[in-house]
C-alpha cells in the first residue's frame, strides 16, 4: 500500500476530527444544549475514515443513526453539522432532520438514517442508478451488526449481487444491537460469512486498524468501480459510549465496564498515532498540534451553531413537497 | 386536444397506462420500470406487456420477490438522478415495503431540509371482486393520505389514467399511483398523442343540481350508471371524480356541495378513517351550513375481504349501495 506521509497524517486528522466532534457532543448534550437523540461513533472512527479515504467526491454513501463519523469522513462541514444538531436553520437539513438525518446529496451523502437497515436498499438503488447512467461511481453502505438481521440486509445484498452493482457493504460490528449482544442476536460470529449466500466476496477485518480498513475497502471499492460487483466487509469494533447519549452509565445495564475498558485499550486513534510517531511520519509535537487545531475548528462550529437562528414557524410547512 | 381527434379511439385502462409508460421510456432515459413479473410475464394485470421487448431488460427490470429491496432501490435511484416507475403487484404487498415507503420515500425531501428529492412513481392496485380473498383484494389507499410527502392519484378511466401517469412521471415527488383492478379491462376514449392532466383538479364527470357524489375509481362509473336511472325520476346528480386524493381539490367539492346541499362520498376503501371520512370531516368543518341532509359514506364494510363469492358480492360497494344512499338522500329533498 502506497500511502504518502501526507495521506497517513490525513487519516489521523480525520479520526481525531470525528473523536473530538463526538466528545464535544457528549459535553453539549450533558449540558442540555443539544435536543433529541445523539448516537455517538467514539471508538469506531477508523472504519468511516479508512473507507471514505478511498472515495471520490461524487461517490455515494448511505449512513446510519450513528452517522456523524461517516458524514465527516465523506466531507461534511462541521459547522453545518453542528448547527443541525442544535436544530438551527443553518444546519444541513435546515433544522428539520437532526443528528439522524444529516445529508448532502451534492457530496454524495444520501443521508444518515433513523431506521436500522433503512439505508441498505437505498444504497443498492444508488448503485443501480450509477450503473444505468454508466458512471463509475461507487456507493458505500454503512450499517451495523444489528441491521444484518433485518430483511433489508438480505434483500439488499441479494439484489445488488443479482445485478452486480457497484456497492460496498460495510458492516460495523460493534457487538451490540442497542443493548442486545451479538451472541444473543445471531448464531454466527462473523457476519461476513453471509456474503456466501449472495455469491459475493466477504471478509472480516479489525475495524480498529485504520490501515487494514483502508486497504480492504480499497480493493472492494476498486472491484465495484471496475463493474465486478458488490463486496461485504465486516469491521469488528466497539462503541465506547452507550447506545445513545442518555443510555445510563454507558450501557452498564447490559455490558461490563471491564469489557468497555478492554476495548478502550484498543483505541484506533492512539494506536495509529503511536505507529506514525514511531515510524517518524510525524513528531509528538505535530500530533499534539493536530488535536489542538481540530479542537479550535470544533469550537468555531459550536459558535456558528450558537449564533445561528432557529427556524421560523413557517419553515415547518416548507419542503414537504419538492 | 382530444376533441379534435377523429374517429374516437378506444383503449383499455391497462393499455392507457402502458402507452404512458412507453412514451416516457422512449423520451426520457432516466425513466425505468421495476417490479415483480413485469417483464416476460407483462405484469400481473398485463399493464407492462411488450415493454421488455421494446426497451430491454436494463430498463424493464424483473425483480426478486423482495419489495423492500426494489422499492428502496427506486428511492436510491430517484435520489441520484433517475425516474423509476415501480409496480407493486397488489396494494396488499406494500406492507412488505412500508418502511421504504413511509419512513424513506415520503420523508427524505423534508428530513433533508429540501436537499435531495425522490421523483418516483409507485404503481399499486386496489379493488376486490376476483375471489382473491383478504390479502390480494384490499383497498387501503387512504392509508397513504396519512403520510405527508406522498401524492396519491386515483384514475377512474383510460383517458384519466394516461394523462395522470404522464403527469406523475414528470412530478418531482413520490407519487402513489393507485390503479383499480376491475378497471384494467374496461375501455374508453384516450387519444394516441401525449397529454397530461393536472394534479389537484377534480373532474366533474356529470353535472347536476340535487345531490353531489364525490367518487373515486370504479365508484365513479358505478355512480354514473345509477345517476342515469335517477335522472329519469327527476333527481339530478353531480359526480365529482377527485382524480388525485392528495393534492385534494377542496374547491371543486365545496363548490358542488354548496350548489346541491347534499353529499354522498363513494370510495372502495373501508369506511372507517377512509377517503369518505376525510371528505365528510372537511365538509363538516367548512360547509356544514350548506347541507340539507346528513353526509352519507359509501364504501367497504369494516371486515377483511371475504373469499366466498356469496360474501364478496355483499362486501363490494356497488350500484345497489349507491342507489340506497341516494334513496336515503331523497328523504331530505
Amino acid at each position: 500500500m502506497n500511502l504518502s506521509d501526507g495521506q497517513l497524517v490525513e487519516l489521523l486528522r480525520k479520526m481525531v476530527t470525528i473523536r473530538l466532534f463526538e466528545e464535544k457532543i457528549i459535553d453539549l448534550y450533558a449540558r442540555g444544549l443539544i435536543p433529541g437523540l445523539a448516537h455517538l461513533y467514539v471508538g469506531e472512527e477508523a472504519i468511516a475514515t479508512g473507507v471514505c479515504a478511498n472515495l471520490l467526491k461524487n461517490d455515494y454513501i448511505t449512513s446510519t443513526h450513528r452517522g456523524h463519523g461517516h458524514v465527516i469522513a465523506k466531507g461534511a462541514h462541521l459547522k453545518y453539522m453542528m448547527a443541525e444538531l442544535f436544530g438551527k436553520k443553518t444546519g444541513y437539513c435546515k433544522g428539520k432532520g437532526g443528528s439522524m438525518h444529516i445529508a448532502d446529496v451534492n457530496i454524495g451523502i444520501l443521508g444518515a438514517n433513523g431506521i436500522a437497515g433503512g439505508g441498505i436498499p437505498i444504497a443498492v438503488g444508488a448503485g443501480l442508478s450509477s450503473k444505468m447512467r454508466k458512471t463509475d461511481q461507487v456507493t458505500v453502505c454503512f450499517f451495523g451488526d444489528g441491521s444484518s438481521n433485518n430483511g433489508t440486509f438480505h434483500e439488499g445484498l441479494n439484489f445488488a449481487s443479482v445485478h452486480r452493482l457497484p456497492v460496498v457493504f460495510i458492516c460495523e460490528n460493534n457487538g451490540y444491537g442497542i443493548s442486545v449482544s451479538q451472541k444473543q442476536h445471531q448464531a454466527i460470529q462473523d457476519i461476513s460469512i453471509r456474503a456466501v449466500s449472495y455469491n459475493m466476496p466477504g471478509m472480516t477485518i479489525d475495524g480498529n486498524d485504520v490501515l487494514a480498513v483502508y486497504e480492504t475497502s480499497c480493493k472492494a471499492i476498486q472491484r465495484a468501480r471496475a463493474g465486478e460487483g458488490p463486496t461485504l466487509v465486516e469491521c469488528k469494533t466497539y462503541r465506547w459510549r452507550g447506545h445513545h447519549e442518555g443510555d445510563p452509565n454507558q450501557g452498564k445495564r447490559y455490558r461490563t465496564m471491564e469489557e468497555v475498558k478492554e476495548w478502550m485499550e484498543k483505541c484506533p486513534i492512539r494506536r495509529f498515532e503511536e505507529k506514525l510517531v514511531s515510524e517518524k511520519v510525524l513528531t509528538k509535537m505535530k500530533a499534539k498540534k493536530i488535536w489542538e487545531e481540530i479542537e479550535k475548528e470544533i469550537e468555531e462550529a459550536v459558535a456558528f451553531a450558537n449564533e445561528s437562528s432557529f427556524p421560523s414557524p413557517q419553515d415547518m410547512y416548507e419542503d414537504v413537497y419538492a | 386536444m382530444h376533441e379534435k381527434e377523429t374517429p374516437m379511439r378506444e383503449i383499455t385502462y391497462a393499455q392507457a397506462i402502458n402507452e404512458a409508460l412507453a412514451w416516457n421510456l422512449e423520451k426520457d432515459e432516466r425513466v425505468f420500470l421495476m417490479g415483480e413479473d413485469i417483464g416476460k410475464y407483462g405484469g400481473i394485470f398485463q399493464v407492462t406487456v411488450g415493454l421488455l421487448d421494446r426497451f430491454g431488460p436494463d430498463r424493464v427490470i424483473d425483480t426478486p420477490i423482495s419489495e423492500s429491496a426494489f422499492v428502496g432501490a427506486a428511492v436510491g435511484a430517484a435520489m441520484t438522478g433517475m425516474r423509476p416507475v415501480v409496480e407493486i403487484m397488489f396494494i396488499d404487498f406494500t406492507t412488505c415495503a412500508m418502511d421504504m415507503i413511509v419512513n424513506q420515500m415520503a420523508k427524505i425531501h423534508y428530513m433533508f431540509g429540501g436537499r435531495g428529492k425522490v421523483p418516483m412513481v409507485l404503481r399499486i392496485n386496489i379493488g376486490s371482486g376476483r375471489g382473491a380473498a383478504a390479502q390480494h383484494s384490499q383497498s387501503f389507499h387512504a392509508f397513504f393520505l396519512h403520510i405527508p410527502g406522498l401524492i396519491v392519484v386515483t384514475p377512474s378511466c383510460p383517458y384519466d389514467a394516461k394523462g395522470l401517469m404522464n403527469t406523475a412521471i414528470l412530478n418531482e415527488n413520490p407519487v402513489i399511483f393507485v390503479e383499480h383492478k376491475k378497471l384494467y379491462a374496461t375501455k374508453g376514449h384516450a387519444p394516441e398523442e401525449y397529454y397530461t392532466l393536472p394534479f389537484g383538479k377534480a373532474d366533474i364527470k356529470r353535472a347536476g343540481k340535487d345531490v353531489t357524489i364525490v367518487a373515486t375509481h370504479e365508484m365513479v362509473n358505478r355512480s354514473l350508471r345509477v345517476a342515469e336511472e335517477f335522472a329519469r325520476d327527476g333527481v339530478d346528480i353531480e359526480i365529482v371524480d377527485l382524480q388525485t386524493l392528495c393534492p385534494l381539490d377542496k374547491e371543486s367539492i365545496l363548490e358542488s356541495v354548496k350548489k346541491t346541499g347534499r353529499l354522498i362520498v363513494a370510495d372502495e376503501g373501508h369506511v372507517t378513517c377512509g377517503v369518505a371520512a376525510e371528505i365528510a370531516a372537511m365538509i363538516a368543518e367548512e360547509a356544514v351550513e350548506h347541507l340539507h341532509a346528513p353526509v352519507i359514506r359509501v364504501g367497504s364494510p369494516n371486515t377483511p375481504v371475504p373469499f366466498s363469492p356469496a360474501l364478496e358480492k355483499i362486501f363490494i360497494p356497488d350500484e345497489d349501495d349507491v342507489r340506497e344512499a341516494i334513496n336515503r338522500m331523497k328523504q331530505y329533498m
